[in-house]
């Protein structure tokens, strides 16, 4: 099953991915090819079984809503890549 | 020195330290000159700890001589797979976009080894964000066998495997999400085991896939795997979906042999693309088997031929959820062409992920995308049962199904890379069993004619690890293999 460049890039924009032409041009074919793969999942008939999200069937595992010790602002803000205590730095996120 | 010490066993180092016989320094020592001497060609860790190794070893020695109680694991240098969070030790996942990340806090497991005074020596290679089968896509140099070094040592937990092979460490915790630990473990010659999904917290373990990761022990011997796994097991406040089961002491009741014994062999992992070695080495385990009073019998799994096609679905929808949240924003790499906010995200990711990440995230997106959610994910979930009900039938008639990791042995770096699809086919027999969510653990079954490892998979049912175990230690006990030593080791 082909997938089109368009669609790659499409799907590129929803995962938050640039890539190159030349990559957009590779994937195409690559997840054509695994694409074309995974289709004999079809061959299979489903009817009347149901979709398993997980291996164990543990549901609602809750703890009290206690507020606990965090592990603070500067732990927190070790990695980032720009920061101004408290804060993250961040590219503006509202325009205007 | 060096030589005796580091072909020591985790266990006998333990007994040796709490007795004073040995101290944990002269453990490290000996692990760090060998980690020295190897790592520089087999790569297996990407990051040495040194000096805290070196401390944490002298304060063991200290609570001996003072009397103090040690912990299980007490002197015994472990590595631990680079998407395992360590305090204060930068955790990569292999990838760029976590070059410089250091983990404010410890995984759920790391905190239980250090508990256990076992002494982290160092962070092992993985393939990127555990994606991969032969450790091939690591941002930070691919690991080479140690048995062969133009060869690979699986994936993605090939640091891991490799770390024990050569004798870094006696012992090492690897994850494994279609066949992780189990397939490096096979082309290294160590035993590698995955619990079943529960049996141990993921709180730290790095996200790929959240239904099919599991934390897993790997050793040079089934009882040290044993102990490394009653260390990180069991129920963690901080991990919803590890079961609240007791665990048992893996490690205590080893050497009593499963009576009445039933493995069962499925018909559908002997077809074609098997390597005639390696089923010569599956074919001599069973009759090792065999000979200690077990009966052999086919079962069916009739949906193997989907396993690989149902995971490459699940997993990567998946993983493309679990990777969203690196965006450069709150910690990683962040681009520094930044735009506006998307244009941040596209290019911090495109900058940071390897090929094979960007791959599986694709394909993940298109698989939950709207109109293609019906078609692929949730059929690829009603799959997953259908697969998980065959092992189900097949363990009404039997303890356990015994089966080649891999079709064939450690295949050649760059051997398989040019086509991704051929790469994923080494996951054929072991993917499933994530799927599933069962246990299964891969021992050493013998060599090819070239010297290379073969290991052979034992599955069982849910929570069955103790008997697992047991009937890994059947094999290891009588099948007489040949004590070999990767070269490396030994500076050749």
């Amino acid at each position: 099953m082909a997938i089109s460049q368009d669609e790659v890039r499409k799907v590129a924009k929803l995962a938050r991915l640039e890539l190159t032409d030349e990559q957009v041009h590779r994937f195409a074919n690559q997840l054509g090819a695994m694409l074309d793969y995974v289709d004999r999942l079809k061959e299979l008939d489903v009817e009347d079984v149901e979709p398993m999200a997980h291996a164990i069937s543990l549901r609602n595992v809750f703890r009290p809503d206690a507020a606990r010790e965090s592990q603070g602002v500067e732990a927190t803000l070790a990695n980032s890549p720009a920061s101004d205590p408290p804060y993250f730095k961040v590219p503006r996120v509202l325009r205007g | 020195m060096r030589d005796a010490i580091t072909e020591l066993s985790a266990a006998a180092i333990r007994a040796k330290v709490a007795e004073g016989e040995l101290s944990a320094k002269a453990v490290v020592e000996t692990h760090l000159a060998m980690i020295e001497a190897t790592n520089p060609r087999v790569n297996g860790l990407l990051t040495v700890c040194g000096e805290e190794s070196l401390a944490a070893a002298e304060r063991i020695d200290a609570r001996v001589a003072n009397g103090k109680k040690v912990g299980p694991l007490a002197g015994v240098p472990v590595a631990v797979k680079d998407n395992l969070c360590t305090a204060g030790v930068r955790t990569t996942c292999a990838s760029k976009i976590l070059e410089n990340f250091i983990p404010p806090y410890n995984a759920t497991v790391v905190e239980k080894l250090m508990k256990a005074d076992a002494i982290i020596v160092g962070k092992a290679n993985l393939d990127e964000f555990a994606m991969g089968s032969s450790t091939e896509n690591s941002a930070f140099g691919v690991t080479a066998n140690p048995w062969d070094l133009s060869r690979v040592p699986g994936g993605s937990s090939g640091g891991s495997a490799a770390a024990v092979a050569a004798r870094m460490a006696p012992i090492s915790l690897g994850s494994d999400t279609g066949g992780s630990i189990r397939l490096p473990a096979s082309f290294c010659g160590t035993v590698g085991m995955k619990p079943t999904y529960g049996r141990v917290s993921r709180y730290g373990l790095v996200a790929y896939g959240s239904s099919l990761d599991q934390i897993g022990p790997m050793a040079r011997n089934v009882a040290d795997a044993a102990l490394l796994l009653k260390v990180i097991s069991g129920r963690d406040e901080l991990d919803s979906t590890s079961v609240d089961r007791p665990v048992p002491a893996y490690e205590k009741s080893l050497d009593k042999p499963v009576t009445g014994l039933k493995i069962g062999v499925p018909v559908e992992f002997f077809g074609e693309g098997l390597d005639a070695e390696v089923e010569s080495a599956i074919r001599r385990g069973l009759e090792v088997y065999k000979a200690a009073g077990a009966k052999i019998v086919d079962v069916h799994l009739p949906h193997t031929e989907y396993a690989v096609a149902c995971y490459y679905i699940v997993a990567v929808a998946e993983a493309s959820s679990n990777l969203a949240r690196y965006d450069g924003m709150h910690y990683g790499h962040r681009t520094s062409e930044t735009g506006d906010l998307v244009e941040t995200f596209r290019r911090t990711r495109a900058e940071g992920f390897g090929e094979e990440v960007q791959r599986r995230i694709m394909l993940g997106t298109y698989a939950l995308s709207s109109g293609y959610y019906d078609a692929y994910y949730k059929r690829a979930l009603r799959v997953r049962r259908m697969i998980t009900s065959d092992f189900e039938a097949a363990f009404k008639q039997v303890h356990a199904i015994a089966g080649p990791v891999c079709p064939t042995p450690a295949f050649k770096l760059g051997e398989k890379m040019t086509d991704p699809l051929t790469m994923y086919l080494s996951d054929i027999y072991t993917i499933s069993v994530n799927l599933a969510g069962l246990p299964a653990i891969s021992i050493p079954a013998g060599y090819s004619k070239s010297g290379l490892p073969i290991g052979m998979q034992l599955i069982g049912p849910v929570f069955s690890e103790g008997k697992l175990l047991r009937i890994a230690r059947m094999h290891e006990s009588s099948a007489g293999l040949a004590d070999r030593r990767p070269a490396v080791v030994d500076g050749k």
